[in-house]
C-alpha cells in the first residue's frame, strides 16, 4: 500500500514539476499577452494541482491533509479571478506602445 | 522520498524564475505582473514540497500567506492600470 | 539534500535577487518597477525560508511583497501624470558620483561587518531559549517580540501611528478628515466583486489562524494584521464598502486603542513587578496575549488606512 503512495507521489509530483515547466516555456515564447496569460493557467491550474495531489497521501492527518486542499483551493480562485482581471486590462492596454 | 521532493522544490523555483525573463523584457507591465504572479504560484509549490519533505506545518502557512496576498498584489496592479 | 545541490540553489537564489533588484532600480518607469518590487518580495520570501525564519517569510510576503507592494503600485498610479517629466530629467555627474560613493561606503561597512564576524557568530539565542519557558511561549520570536524585547515593539507600534499622521497631514485644507482614496464603483466588475466576496471571509479566518498560532509556531499579530489589511484594502477596491471618512472618532479609537493598552500594560508592569513592561510572576502568558488582541485591530487598521493615502473627498 505504501509503495502504491509513494509511486503516486512520484508520479503526480512530476508530472506537476513537468506542467509548470512547459507553464513557464509556453509564458516565454508565446508572442501575445493573452496567450501568455493562457500559458500560465496551465502551471497554476494543473502544475499545482498534481503537485498538491501528490502531496495529499504524506500529509500527517486529516487536518494536515485538509489544509493542503484549502490552500490549493484559495490558490484556485485567486488565479482564476486574477486572470480574467489580467486579461481584461491586458485587452483596454492593446498591444504595447 | 525527502530527497526527490526537495529536489523537485528546487526544480519547480528554477523553472519559475526563468519565467521571470518576462520581468526584464516585458513588453508590457501586464507581462511583468504575470511572471510575479508565476512566481508566486512556484513558490507555493515549492514550499508545500517542502514541509511535505521536512514534516513541519510552517511552510504551508507561508504558503497559504503567499496565495493571499499574490491575487492581493495582482488585483492592486490591475486597479493602478485603469485608473 | 544533497550540498552541492543546496549550494547551488542558494547561489541561484542569491543571483535572482541581485538580478531583480538591480533591474528594479534601472528601469525608467515607475510602474514597472513597483511590479519587480513585489517580485524581488517574493523571492525574498523564499530566502528567508531558506535562512529557517519562516516568520520572517511570513512577514515579508504579508507586508513586504502584498502591502507594500500595493502601497508602490497606488503611488505609482498617481504619478503617472509628472511621469514624462520625471524620466526626461538627467542628474549630473557630480551628483551620480556622490551617491555611488555613498552606496559603494554603505555596502561595504555592511559586507565587511558581516564577513569579519568571529567564528562562532555571537549570539543570545541560548539565553533566549533557555528563558522561554518563564514567559508560556513556544516561539521564541514572538517570545523575543513581546517579553525580552517588547519595549521595541511597542515603539515600532507608535513609529507607525506616527507614519499614519504623517500620512494624513498630506491632505489639502478642503477636504481635511475627509474619505482616503477615490471612490471604487460599486460592482463594477464581477469578478473583483466575486473575489472580493470569496477570498475577505477566507483571509479573515487564515488570520485570526496566524494570530492564534503565533504563540508556539510560526506567525503572530502582525502577519495577522497585514492579512486583515489586505482584507478591507481588497473589499474597498471591489467597491462593496467605502473608506470611512478618517475624522470617525472610533476609527481614531481603533487605531489608538492598541498602543494605549501596550502602554497601559507597561505602566502596570513598573507598578506591580518592579519596571517599565516587566510581566509579574506567572501573569506573563495572558498579559501577552492580551497585548496581541489589542494591537491586532490597531495594526490593521494603521496598515489599511497607510495604504489608503491621505484623505480625498469629503463624505
Amino acid at each position: 500500500m505504501t509503495l502504491a503512495l509513494d509511486v503516486l507521489t512520484v508520479v503526480a509530483v512530476s508530472s506537476g514539476a513537468f506542467f509548470f515547466l512547459a507553464g513557464t516555456v509556453g509564458f516565454l515564447r508565446f508572442p501575445d499577452s493573452l496567450s501568455r496569460l493562457h500559458a500560465l493557467t496551465k502551471a497554476d491550474n494543473l502544475g499545482l494541482g498534481l503537485i498538491m495531489l501528490g502531496l495529499l497521501p504524506r500529509a500527517g492527518g486529516v487536518g494536515s491533509a485538509l489544509k493542503l486542499i484549502a490552500v490549493w483551493l484559495l490558490a484556485q480562485v485567486a488565479g482564476a479571478a486574477v486572470t480574467q482581471l489580467l486579461a481584461r486590462a491586458a485587452r483596454t492596454a492593446g498591444p504595447p506602445a | 522520498m525527502a530527497e526527490f521532493l526537495l529536489c523537485a522544490a528546487v526544480f519547480v523555483v528554477a523553472t519559475v524564475a526563468v519565467g521571470l525573463l518576462r520581468l526584464l523584457r516585458g513588453p508590457a507591465n501586464t507581462d511583468r505582473m504575470m511572471a510575479a504572479q508565476l512566481l508566486g504560484t512556484g513558490g507555493i509549490a515549492a514550499l508545500l514540497l517542502l514541509a511535505a519533505a521536512t514534516g513541519e506545518p510552517a511552510p504551508v502557512d507561508v504558503a497559504m500567506a503567499l496565495a493571499l496576498l499574490a491575487a492581493f498584489s495582482s488585483v492592486a496592479f490591475v486597479k493602478s492600470a485603469s485608473r | 539534500m544533497t550540498d552541492a545541490l543546496a549550494l547551488a540553489f542558494d547561489f541561484g537564489l542569491a543571483a535572482l535577487v541581485l538580478i531583480v533588484a538591480t533591474w528594479t532600480l534601472l528601469t525608467r518607469e515607475t510602474a514597472a518597477a513597483a511590479v519587480g518590487f513585489v517580485a524581488y518580495g517574493l523571492l525574498l520570501t523564499l530566502v528567508w525560508m531558506r535562512l529557517a525564519a519562516p516568520d520572517v517569510a511570513l512577514t515579508e510576503a504579508a507586508i513586504g511583497s502584498g502591502v507594500t507592494g500595493t502601497l508602490l503600485l497606488g503611488a505609482a498610479a498617481r504619478l503617472r501624470p509628472t511621469e514624462a517629466a520625471a524620466e526626461a530629467e538627467q542628474p549630473g555627474k557630480a551628483m551620480r558620483f556622490v551617491v555611488a560613493l555613498l552606496c559603494a561606503s554603505v555596502s561595504a561597512g555592511i559586507a565587511g561587518t558581516i564577513l569579519m564576524l568571529p567564528d562562532p557568530a555571537p549570539t543570545l539565542a541560548a539565553e533566549a531559549a533557555a528563558a522561554l519557558p518563564e514567559t508560556g511561549l513556544g516561539n521564541a520570536v514572538t517570545a523575543v517580540l513581546l517579553s525580552f524585547r517588547s519595549i521595541d515593539t511597542l515603539l515600532e507600534t507608535v513609529v507607525l501611528l506616527l507614519a499614519l499622521l504623517g500620512v494624513w497631514s498630506l491632505a489639502p485644507d478642503r477636504v481635511w478628515g475627509g474619505r482616503p482614496g477615490p471612490r471604487d464603483g460599486a460592482y463594477q466588475s464581477e469578478v473583483l466583486t466575486f473575489l472580493a466576496q470569496i477570498l475577505a471571509p477566507f483571509g479573515i479566518v487564515v488570520a485570526m489562524h496566524f494570530f492564534w498560532i503565533g504563540a508556539d509556531a510560526p506567525g503572530g499579530k502582525f502577519q495577522a494584521a497585514a492579512i486583515l489589511a489586505a482584507m478591507w484594502i481588497l473589499v474597498q477596491r471591489a467597491g462593496l464598502v467605502d473608506s470611512p471618512p478618517v475624522s470617525r472618532r472610533w476609527l481614531r479609537l481603533v487605531v489608538v486603542a492598541g498602543p494605549v493598552v501596550f502602554l497601559a500594560i507597561g505602566f502596570l508592569g513598573s507598578a506591580t513587578a518592579g519596571a517599565f513592561l516587566a510581566y509579574p510572576e506567572g501573569y506573563a502568558k495572558p498579559l501577552i496575549v492580551a497585548i496581541e488582541a489589542a494591537l491586532l485591530p490597531s495594526l490593521a487598521a494603521a496598515l489599511a488606512l497607510l495604504v489608503a493615502g491621505p484623505p480625498a473627498r469629503t463624505e
